[in-house]
């Protein structure tokens, strides 16, 4: 029986439970000795011309061996000159609270944060803008020179008559409000320039993308850059390749001469590491009152924060995912990308998707609350059947295989859809002060977007039968080295413990993509298959000569890692054996694994919420998920994917939200203000198993790190209002915390 | 070493994982620090600047601290166990190899997934059951409140915890009580 | 991150601790267990110049039983507080509510006196002490003074304690009746309370709903004239100042005050019997 969809215990634990993981800023390497520390300064303000820095006093404090600035970054290729192009260090404007300034290298890190306590700038405030209502009004420009808060925009408005024919329009703004990251390691790096090189160890999910990315902005040539990825305390996308800070320490390590680290402080991640979503949703729907949707159309507003980075192509991301699981008559969308004087969006667990989910299936809601039908009747009576894919979307999007309407009657079943109904009818019958609520959300999202970039694996069994797999992805949590060497041992029987897996690292794997996208195992996992599919047939090739028979009369067998002839025991050879004749390298294979397509999993989520009514507190007391992403390699890493995915989503659904004053200012800059969820708001989850495979690659499987996300917060926020419905409460913005929930019983009672 | 801005060293000895540490140490320097440098133990991480994420906690005298919110002068003469000093003494061993009934029962439920919050999950955990060794699952849930974990959503930290309750009920000893050795026993000795 | 630098020194009894404190004025502070003080010195908005160490004082750490009271030491830890089973039978409002102060690793640490003397009105325990007419005793230079609860909390982060003073013991009459209740109101379990109501017979007391704990006086009145509880909850905004913050707006937070205090006398009615 093959290993392959058994549930394995991961290779990674002992050692991080022993002796913990080596992050960034655990390294004690010899080429780190007496390195300095580097903490940044950071503008206080949310929108200010600098007309001048003074670092004369900090210089003066103990321990200070330089204080760089931008004025100081004259090795530096030239800007392009672009509006809303990013500095390093801020030079004559801060656009958010948070962008880096300065930085103070110090001999230990206690005196680096006094030093730069005594860094002194000069800010002209300028008229923040906060909230895409102000960007696009436009009254204060971050980019003067551009003339506009508006960055991009793209799609356009639903062509007349796209609605005609509808017996009910049902049409409503809401927020899908910007959220934090919040990996429990913070940014971190080290850098070290010695003989014209710079080593850079950086908790990144991308090292090559990271070199690259510090080689340009350096004017450095790929070669003389070598990212080292430590392990890395999670990422959700918030770590995607590098950022400008980590840029600024690689730079000075470069201008400095002297190994350097940094760790930030969880205060200035929460300003500094870029956040999430932030999307301001317009949502128009339409259709029969038998459930019948026949038009939808989605406007965005895609706040970007100070600078654009990757929240310029979130919307792109929205736009094709927009009509989700449904199959529409008309579905359109439009967007604009503004500015705003606030931390730069970037992906978050879903970029983009789980915006195009929860604007749907709030929409769907919306229109089965106006025509008083079921919610989950009708997204049934809306699915993509099962016999349409590959399914090309009004956004064109091709679904590769789907099996919606299973995945809702599924998940239906196993939450036991009527008797809570039942019960909630009972609760609002007694007019209960504690109401039950039910969400249920379909949802489709897109794995590997970036397909056409592949990922590569290097495969080397060596003399000792031992092998190494190398791998372009960078896991950070997901359990790669388990996944990978169950997909070595499943095809050569070379045990588990006998298996390496390397990444991160570029000197070692100069080529590779990295993680996100929920790309890796469908993608990476490919590569390493193939590649040790190859390795195979090598081996197989040399095993015949060494046994002086024909390929076609050999076996390999899987349970005992050895050659034989077919059938003949006694002739068995061993992989150190092959591997040996080889040559001194060993066997090796190396893969780019290039799939023709992305890939869609797919699911629905059903939330069980108690509202108590009179304070507008909401309880998550069930959740209950049908995840579908192809074959399943570990059930074990797959359903911890799931779990912290739907963490993540029900989060966003009920607690967490980055608030900024009208100045610009930070509400939520630390962990006591930013609600980030704990063990105590969630149940435990009840997953149910669906495997509908893929064909896009060999083993049959769709990315699983974002899905849980995607799916959770719609049916989470839906439960809430669900269950103050009957109170006359249609919907409530994200997070629905007690105020908000409270709020909406009130207005709708009034 | 000059400290001319108000700030003073301190000498502060402790015993960390059974073995003792001694620094000269700035009177403001954290227990966190303290033990990620004088005594040379990473796994002890530092995940917030506001006691929330509990990702520093250790056994201070047997008891879940954050390390964060403990000056090292206030643990001057105290014992300390942190991550490392947890996996038992195996039979026969000299020095730790095997793992704790908790972190065995991390490793088996799955209950960690990138580890950054794991070494102080863990001793949070440890704690919990010394003071509750039959916890329901909200009890765990609430014993946890003060562990942030952003990979697992929390649902195998609370297998992992309940079934280690299991597990040292079930262990030799007096019936239905944890085995108190398997809990305090002599942490292994990790050579900072 | 880290605290400004500042020196550290140890008291080996209560006499000594005075005796530091009296040498450095203003810019000492006690540091019992630390987790009001050291969380806010982190952050820079505390900087003083020394902290004095009271761990040494052992003898400050007791709850005992006492004729009409229980004496509980200053340097009682919540995790104490909430395990006493003398406590659990004379003063379970106070036991419950010690065991909801922060997590388990705070209440390891933090003490009754140290919340106390922090003077929070978001914190759980001046409520509950002011509740319960507790009676706190300090100790200066000239002795021991006395100090009721309902005098002792003046202002935000201010209370009657002068510079020189160390809160020494807390007094808590042992409650005639059975009943009491304690309503924390929170988004997640280990935030502040948003709003909470610590209820003790008919003495009621609000947390976080003004710069200082106070007693809900006009429900109180409301009770005394024989109201029911949700009537007499109805006046427990009565008198109030909350604030709004990114949790609450003041109608939120006095909407809150009613409910929790109409439950709060209830539950209390409930165990009463």
């Amino acid at each position: 029986m093959s290993i392959l969809g058994t549930r394995v215990v991961r290779t990674e634990d002992p050692r991080l439970l022993t002796a913990g993981g080596t992050y960034t800023d655990d390294l004690r390497l010899p080429e780190l000795a007496g390195a300095l520390r580097v903490t940044f300064v950071r503008s206080p303000v949310a929108h200010a011309g600098i007309s001048g820095i003074d670092v004369k006093e900090a210089l003066d404090s103990p321990g200070v061996v330089a204080v760089l600035t931008a004025a100081d970054a004259d090795d530096l290729p030239a800007s392009d000159g672009r509006p809303a192009t990013e500095p390093l260090l801020a030079s004559d404007r801060v656009r958010y609270v948070g962008e880096p300034v300065a930085i103070v290298l110090t001999e230990d890190g206690y005196q680096g944060e006094d030093a730069a306590e005594l860094v002194s700038v000069d800010y002209e405030p300028l008229p923040a803008v906060v909230g895409v209502d102000a960007a696009l009004a436009g009254t204060s420009l971050l980019f003067p020179e551009a003339g506009s808060n508006v960055v991009r925009s793209g799609g356009g408005p639903a062509p007349d008559g796209a609605f005609d024919g509808c017996d009910v329009v049902v049409e409503r703004t809401f927020p899908n409000q910007r959220v934090a990251p919040v990996p429990l390691e913070v940014r971190a790096a080290a850098a070290t320039w010695a003989d014209g090189r710079l080593t850079l160890w950086a908790s990144t999910q991308n090292a090559q993308q990271a070199r690259d990315q510090v080689a340009g902005a350096l004017g450095l040539d790929a070669s003389s850059v070598r990212v080292i990825t430590p392990d890395v305390g999670g990422g959700f996308g918030a770590k995607i390749a590098t950022d400008r800070d980590t840029i600024v320490v690689a730079w000075a390590a470069r201008r400095l001469g002297r190994p350097l680290r940094w760790v930030e402080t969880r205060n200035e991640n929460l300003l500094g590491m870029v956040h999430g979503r932030a999307q301001q949703h317009t949502i128009r729907i339409g259709g029969s009152r038998d459930g019948r949707i026949l038009a939808y159309h989605l406007d965005i507003v895609q706040d970007c924060g100070a600078y654009p980075r990757f929240g310029l192509f979130l919307p792109t991301l929205t736009q094709l995912m927009a009509s989700g699981v449904y199959d529409l008559p008309y579905c359109g969308s439009s967007f604009q990308v503004v500015v705003t004087s606030t931390t730069p969006i970037s992906a978050y667990r879903g970029a983009g998707r789980p915006e195009a989910t929860a604007a749907i299936e709030r929409a769907v809601d919306l229109f089965a609350a106006e025509i008083g039908l079921d919610p989950a009747e009708v997204r049934r009576r809306n699915l993509v059947p099962p016999d349409a894919f590959p399914y090309t979307t009004p956004g064109g999007a091709v679904y590769d295989t789907g099996e919606y309407a299973a995945a809702l009657d599924k998940v239906l079943a196993a939450a036991g859809y009527p008797e809570l109904r039942a019960e909630q009818a009972r609760r609002r019958e007694r007019a209960e002060v504690v109401q039950l609520g039910i969400g249920v959300s379909c949802y489709v999202e897109i794995t590997a977007g970036d397909y056409s970039g592949g990922e590569t694996s290097r495969l080397v069994v060596d003399g000792t039968g031992a092998a190494t797999v190398y791998t372009g992805s960078s896991p950070h949590g997901q359990g790669h080295a388990t996944a990978y060497a169950m997909l070595v041992t499943s095809e050569l029987g070379i045990p588990m413990d006998r298996i390496t897996v390397r990444h991160g690292d570029t000197d070692e794997i100069p080529r590779g993509v990295g993680t996100y996208g929920s790309r890796s195992l469908q993608l990476g996992g490919s590569a390493v298959h193939q590649a040790a599919v190859e390795v195979r047939e090598q081996a197989r090739g040399l095993a015949a000569g060494l046994l002086e028979a024909s390929e076609a009369d050999l076996e390999l067998d899987l349970g005992r890692g050895t050659w034989q002839v077919r059938g003949d025991p006694d002739t068995a050879l061993s992989w150190a054996a092959v591997a040996g004749q080889a040559g001194p390298a060993g066997l090796a294979a190396d893969v780019d694994f290039k799939p023709a397509s992305p890939t869609f999993p797919f699911g629905a989520h059903v939330a069980v919420a108690e509202v108590d009514t009179e304070t507008g507190k909401a309880t998550l007391i069930r959740h209950v998920t049908v995840d579908d992403a192809g074959r399943v390699l570990n059930p074990v890493l797959a359903e911890g994917q799931r779990h912290g995915g739907i963490a993540q989503g029900v989060a966003q659904a009920l607690l967490e939200e980055v608030r900024y004053d009208p100045d610009g200012n930070p509400l939520t800059g630390t962990l006591a203000d930013y609600a980030t969820i704990t063990a105590t708001e969630l149940p435990s989850f009840e997953l149910v198993g669906m495997e509908t495979p893929t064909t896009v690659n060999p083993l049959g499987v769709k990315g699983i790190g974002e899905a849980g996300t995607i799916g959770a917060t719609p049916a989470a926020l839906s439960a809430v209002v669900d269950a103050v419905a009957h109170l006359g409460v249609r919907h409530i913005d994200m997070p629905a915390t007690p105020l908000r929930v409270w709020t909406a019983i009130r207005e709708a009672r009034s | 070493m000059d400290r001319d801005q108000g700030g003073s060293l301190v000498n502060v000895t402790m015993t960390v994982n059974g073995a003792e540490v001694a620094a000269d140490v700035e009177d403001r320097t954290l227990l966190v620090h303290f033990l990620r440098e004088a005594a040379g133990l990473t796994a002890t991480n530092v995940g917030c600047d506001t006691t929330s994420c509990g990702a520093c906690t250790v056994l201070l005298d047997g008891e879940s601290v954050k390390s964060c919110t403990v000056l090292a002068a206030q643990a001057d003469g105290h014992d300390v166990v942190t991550a490392e000093g947890l996996a038992m003494r195996g039979a026969g061993e000299a020095g730790g190899g095997e793992l704790h009934p908790v972190q065995r029962a991390f490793r088996r439920e799955h209950g960690l997934q990138c580890g950054f919050c794991t070494p102080g999950m863990v001793l949070a955990s440890v704690s919990l059951l010394q003071e509750n060794p039959q916890p329901t699952e909200a009890q765990v849930r609430m014993g946890l409140e003060g562990n942030l974990c952003r990979c697992t959503g929390y649902h195998n930290i609370v297998r992992a915890v309940l079934a280690a309750a299991a597990e040292l009920a079930a262990e030799p000893g007096e019936p239905g009580e944890p085995d108190a050795a398997a809990l305090a026993a002599g942490p292994a000795e990790v050579a900072p | 991150m880290i605290p400004a630098p500042f020196t550290y020194c140890r008291a080996a009894s209560v006499d000594e601790a005075l005796a530091l404190v009296a040498e450095h004025g203003d810019e000492a502070k006690f540091l019992a267990g630390g987790h009001s003080l050291l969380p806010l010195m982190k952050l820079r908005l505390a900087q003083p110049e020394v902290l004095i160490d009271l761990a040494p004082l052992r003898e400050l750490s007791y709850i005992r039983d006492a004729p009409g009271h229980v004496a509980i030491g200053a340097l009682t830890r919540h995790h104490d507080l909430e395990h006493s089973a003398l406590l659990a039978q004379a003063v379970p409002l106070l036991a419950h509510a010690a065991g909801q102060v922060g997590d388990p690793q705070i209440r390891h640490r933090g003490t009754l006196g140290g919340s106390l003397a922090h003077g929070d009105p978001a914190s759980d325990l001046p409520a509950v002490i002011l509740a319960l007419d507790a009676t706190l005793v300090a100790r200066g230079p000239s002795g021991d003074r006395e100090i009721a609860a309902a005098g002792f909390f003046q202002g935000l982060f201010e209370t009657a304690l002068e510079p020189d003073e160390l809160l020494v013991e807390v007094r808590v009459p042992k409650p005639a009746g059975a009943g009491w209740s304690f309503q924390k109101f929170t988004k997640r379990a280990i935030d502040w309370a948003i709003v909470g109501v610590a209820v003790q017979g008919t003495s009621v007391a609000l947390v976080n709903m003004a710069s200082t704990p106070v007693r809900a006086s006009a429900v109180e009145r409301a009770l005394a004239s024989g109201a029911a509880p949700r009537d007499a909850a109805a006046h427990a905004a009565d008198g109030t100042s909350p604030v709004e913050d990114i949790n609450a707006t003041p109608d939120y937070r006095e909407h809150l005050a009613r409910i929790l205090t109409g439950r709060a006398l209830e539950e209390a009615a409930t165990r009463a019997g």
